[in-house]
């Protein structure tokens, strides 16, 4: 029994990620140009990066992936990403009060500034939104530091790996391991015989998104309805809507911008939780994949039953005192529109807000709550357990009570009439377990460090904590609400929050595998 | 006619007997002691050896055939044996498949395969379980002229309205024929003053609606349709029933005893509610509640627990009972001990095969009480005798035990009348005693 992972070739594929990543840094760079910010600080990054990823790659020259090198590839493929993407966080923020900037003052600011930027920087590739900055402001940090933030939630939404695989041609062999193991949902949907051009599609799908939404929302602006949506606002927006993300250069995320605004994300925030492969089929003229995919009948089902209660909770009064967003009650427009745009920002993961739904009363943030157990579809950028296992979970339940009145009954559990089997349904049944029991335990981590730390945390706020990171949705409730922060963590805390972002992106299985296969034989 | 058979398993050789009469018949079959045995038990050829070898053919003279039947028991050497006969030969070909998918592919691709004809005989026997179990009281049950013309041989039971009655005074729909009646082994020819007897056979014959109504009208327990339905036996002909079932709306429940199938079973069919349990455990059909089923159909692998699974069946008080007969001369027996209905699927298969050894027009042939009677549909075309003939003049040259049940002109049912006249393109449903077949079968 010894480790018998061929590591050299897994990690000379991800040296090659890593110099293609410093390649992304150019985006910024560009902005920091444009806006006549310092230039050096991307430069730098752009050259420890690539540096790192031509060395990496040095470690075989021709790399050959096999099952267990391919699930190698991909968990470290996330860390190492997050670890890259923060050093312009370190870098930009050295010298200046910012939380994310790396400290020189004494050791333990110097670890915990790595810790908050690392944290940043996962909560970005891993489409969380959870964030610690201390304050969110263009005064605060440059245009070209917070476009990079939301950047790295748009490269991490279709998946790093996928990316690769559409423009690498010598990852496409293993592709499909790679694809599956990076896929958010149960199993992996080939749309063309090729990998890469599956991989292809796919990006050019939530490209083709993200750019439609840019335009719409930059149209807003310049026909007058959203005064606040500049072009740098429409694209960085853009970038973290489509991923699900949540990340907004603005201290009040969507809250910032007119109703408008608010308005044209929610359908692209219901787009994001879809299926992409879904839509590939719609352009091929297959219309009717949509309405009959079970999953996306109980997605957008659960969108409008769950928009259509909390609407009525904010009528009724559930948000006494806004500062921000508003009003609701009696008002039926900032009723809908708040319970349509929460609903579709935390059911699936994005993150957004455009009110501070953590002042909202006790009724409307435990249903909240609620909803963010659900997670996006499989196949979309959302996280969470996802609409299509508890489908499954929930007709495997129904089954099993039938089963107990009428023993002998062999009832197989489809979805939209294709029959799931009994493996797929342990599986998933085993997953959506495991992310409850990890959802408990981190909870209660989180609530036993603050005790040791000394402060003091609510039981909702350690459970929504542990949940918004774990599912990949960002904000919490408490002071981790859309507006706040997950800054008064201990560095412990931090720390095991990244790793929950880290297991809840690569969906907890193919980490664990991971470990399990490792000291296997092969 | 020269007809050329391969294989001689149950299907082939109730074929090679039913055909024996009438044609020269050379079967060719694997199995020596088979060949031998058939050379003695039936009037035909028997030659030994594999139907794919083109040398067996020539053998059985396959030039000289008029037509050749493949019923093998794999499906694959039925069509390489008809694509071959076909290349060779110029002869009609019928092949038997098993799998229905493929009888699908068959008729979607125009004839591919060099096979002129493909019968199913799983989905035929399903299809025979389907017609008769949707009627009630009905022994047998079967279509014409696509669907628009039906004929049903309905058991008049004790306590019937109608029996006791002259047929004279029996109120019946205007498109609604009395063809034949048969009683104890006897088949009467109908008149007004015929009295129905309980325990008669009554074939009638007419437009879809009216055969139902006056089924169920006639019924003594006149139940509203059926609802409830159960399949002891998850075979292929029970996957093709409970199949049929769905595709009609119904949601039955099927019995299956081994552990892979049943799931196999339950991921094929959406509708049916699949069971793992053995069709004969009493206590396990009492508790799922079989006895209140309006129809428990037994498609087990054999005969004796398909008469055992029937019986219990009845006896916990299902209504009806239908049960496959692997062996012809046992469906009387079956019957009479109480099962509802027997159904042979080889009866069944012969009555597609048999049509087409038929001369002339004959469209459909469905035979009746061990082909006693047969109702045949045949196309009128411009050179028949009856055409431009009133249909009383007809009736007075043919001979006794001939009725005309009813005619289909442009897809409308027209009911026979004494003034109707016959034109090119009619198709018609005749009642025909077997006695006077050879006579009546040159005729239209």
């Amino acid at each position: 029994m010894a480790w018998n992972i061929e590591w050299r070739a897994s990690l000379a594929n991800l040296g090659t990620m890593v110099k293609y990543l410093s390649i992304s840094m150019l985006v910024p760079l560009f902005v920091a140009v444009v806006y006549s910010e310092d230039i050096w600080v991307f430069l730098l990054s752009i050259a420890i990066t690539a540096a790192a990823g031509f060395a990496l790659e040095q470690l075989e020259k021709e790399p050959d992936l096999g099952p267990s090198e391919a699930l190698l590839l991909v968990s470290l493929a996330w860390t190492t990403a997050s670890i890259f993407g923060a050093i312009p966080f370190l870098l930009g923020g050295l010298g200046t009060e910012s939380t994310i900037g790396l400290s020189l003052e004494s050791g333990s600011a110097a670890v915990s500034s790595i810790v908050n930027a690392l944290f940043e920087s996962t909560s970005g590739f891993t489409t969380t939104g959870a964030t610690v900055l201390g304050e969110i402001s263009l005064e605060r940090h440059s245009h070209a530091l917070l476009l990079w933030r939301q950047l790295i939630q748009w490269l991490g939404g279709m998946g790093i790996i996928v990316l690769m695989i559409a423009i690498l041609p010598e990852l496409a062999v293993n592709g499909a391991q790679l694809m599956q193991s990076e896929a958010p949902g149960p199993d992996l949907q080939k749309l063309t015989p090729r990998i890469a051009e599956t991989a292809r599609a796919l990006w050019l799908l939530y490209f083709g998104f993200t750019v439609l939404l840019v335009v719409i929302l930059y149209g807003l602006h310049l026909a007058g309805f959203a005064p606040k949506m500049n072009l740098y606002n429409a694209v960085a927006h853009g970038f973290t809507t489509l991923p699900t993300g949540g990340f907004s250069p603005q201290a009040d995320s969507i809250a910032a911008f007119s109703a408008a605004v608010q308005w044209a994300i929610i359908p692209f925030m219901v787009v994001a939780g879809t299926n992409f492969a879904l839509f590939w089929h719609v352009l091929k003229g297959e219309a009717e994949r949509l309405y009959q995919n079970s999953e996306f009948r109980a997605y957008t089902g659960l969108l409008a039953v769950f928009t259509a209660v909390l609407a009525a909770i904010l009528f009724g009064g559930a948000a006494p005192v806004l500062e921000i967003g508003g009003p609701t009650e009696g008002l039926a427009e900032n009723s809908l529109r708040h319970a349509a745009f929460q609903i579709g920002s935390l059911l699936n993961s994005t993150g957004y807000a455009n009110a501070n739904f953590a002042q909202w009363n006790q009724s409307a943030q435990i249903f909240l709550f609620f909803a963010m157990f659900v997670g996006g579809s499989a196949g979309s950028t959302g996280g969470g357990v996802k609409v299509v296992r508890w489908l499954v979970v929930l007709k495997a339940i129904r089954r099993e009570l039938y089963t107990t009145a009428h023993p002998e009954v062999v009832e197989p559990v489809r979805l939209a009439g294709t029959v799931v089997s009994e493996d797929a349904i342990r599986g998933i049944t085993a997953f959506t377990m495991l992310y409850l029991i990890l959802f408990g335990v981190g909870a209660v981590f989180l609530g036993l460090d603050a005790g040791r730390a000394g402060f003091d945390l609510t039981v909702l706020e350690a459970a929504s904590a542990s949940l918004a990171t774990l599912g990949n949705i960002g904000p919490g409730f408490g002071r981790l609400g859309p507006f706040g922060s997950y800054l008064f963590f201990p560095d412990s805390s931090k720390l095991l929050m990244t790793l929950f972002m880290w297991l809840g992106r690569l969906e907890i299985v193919p980490v664990l595998a991971l470990f399990v296969t490792g000291v296997r034989d092969r | 006619m020269r007809i050329l058979i391969v294989g001689a398993g149950e299907v082939g050789s109730s074929i090679a007997a039913n055909l024996a009469k009438n044609h020269d018949v050379v079967v060719i079959e694997t199995d020596e002691a088979v060949v031998e045995d058939l050379n003695f038990s039936l009037d035909v050829l028997a030659v030994q050896g594999d139907g794919t070898d083109l040398e067996v053919l020539e053998e059985a003279d396959v030039r000289r055939a008029d037509m050749v039947i493949a019923a093998t028991d794999s499906d694959e050497t039925n069509i390489v044996i008809s694509g071959t006969a076909k290349t060779t030969a110029d002869v009609f070909t019928i092949a038997r498949v098993k799998r229905r998918r493929l009888l699908t592919t068959w008729e979607q691709s125009q004839g591919a395969f060099g096979v002129d004809f493909m019968v199913c005989t799983d989905l035929i026997s399903a299809e025979a379980i389907f017609r008769t179990s949707e009627v009630p009281n009905a022994h047998d049950v079967d279509t014409f002229a696509n669907g628009l013309i039906r004929m049903v041989e309905l058991n008049i039971e004790v306590g019937s309205p109608i029996a006791g009655q002259r047929v004279a005074d029996v109120d019946i729909a205007e498109t609604l024929t009395f063809a034949g009646i048969f009683r104890d082994d006897e088949l009467i020819v109908v008149t007004g003053d015929t009295t129905i007897e309980a325990g008669d056979k009554l074939v009638v014959i007419g437009s879809q609606e009216a055969v139902q109504d006056f089924a169920a009208e006639t019924a003594v327990e006149s139940p509203n349709g059926i609802d409830d339905v159960v399949i002891i036996g998850g075979s292929e002909v029970g996957y093709q029933t409970a199949r049929l079932f769905e595709a009609n709306g119904y949601h039955p429940r099927l019995i299956e005893q081994d552990r892979y199938r049943a799931r196999e079973l339950s991921e094929l069919l959406t509708d049916t509610t699949v069971m793992e349990s053995d069709g004969t455990d009493t206590e396990f059909l009492k508790r799922e509640n079989v006895g209140d089923a309006d129809v428990v159909i037994v498609c087990l692998e054999s005969n004796e627990k398909n008469l055992l699974a029937s019986l219990l069946a009845r006896k916990i008080g299902a209504k009806r009972t239908l049960a496959i007969v692997e062996t012809a001369e046992y469906a009387d027996l079956f019957e009479e001990i109480g099962v509802n209905i027997a159904i042979d699927p080889r009866l069944e298969t012969a009555e597609e095969i048999v049509r087409f050894t038929r001369e002339g027009h004959t469209e459909k042939v469905v035979m009746l009480q061990h082909d006693r009677a047969e109702v045949l549909e045949v196309e009128i075309d411009d050179t028949s005798w009856v055409a431009g003939r009133e249909l009383v003049d007809v009736v007075d040259e043919l001979p006794d035990g001939v009725v005309i049940g009813a005619i289909s002109r442009d897809g409308e049912l027209l009911g026979p009348r004494g003034a109707t006249v016959f034109e090119p393109g009619d198709h018609v449903v005749v009642f025909v005693d077997a006695t006077v077949l050879d006579e009546i079968i040159h005729r239209f």
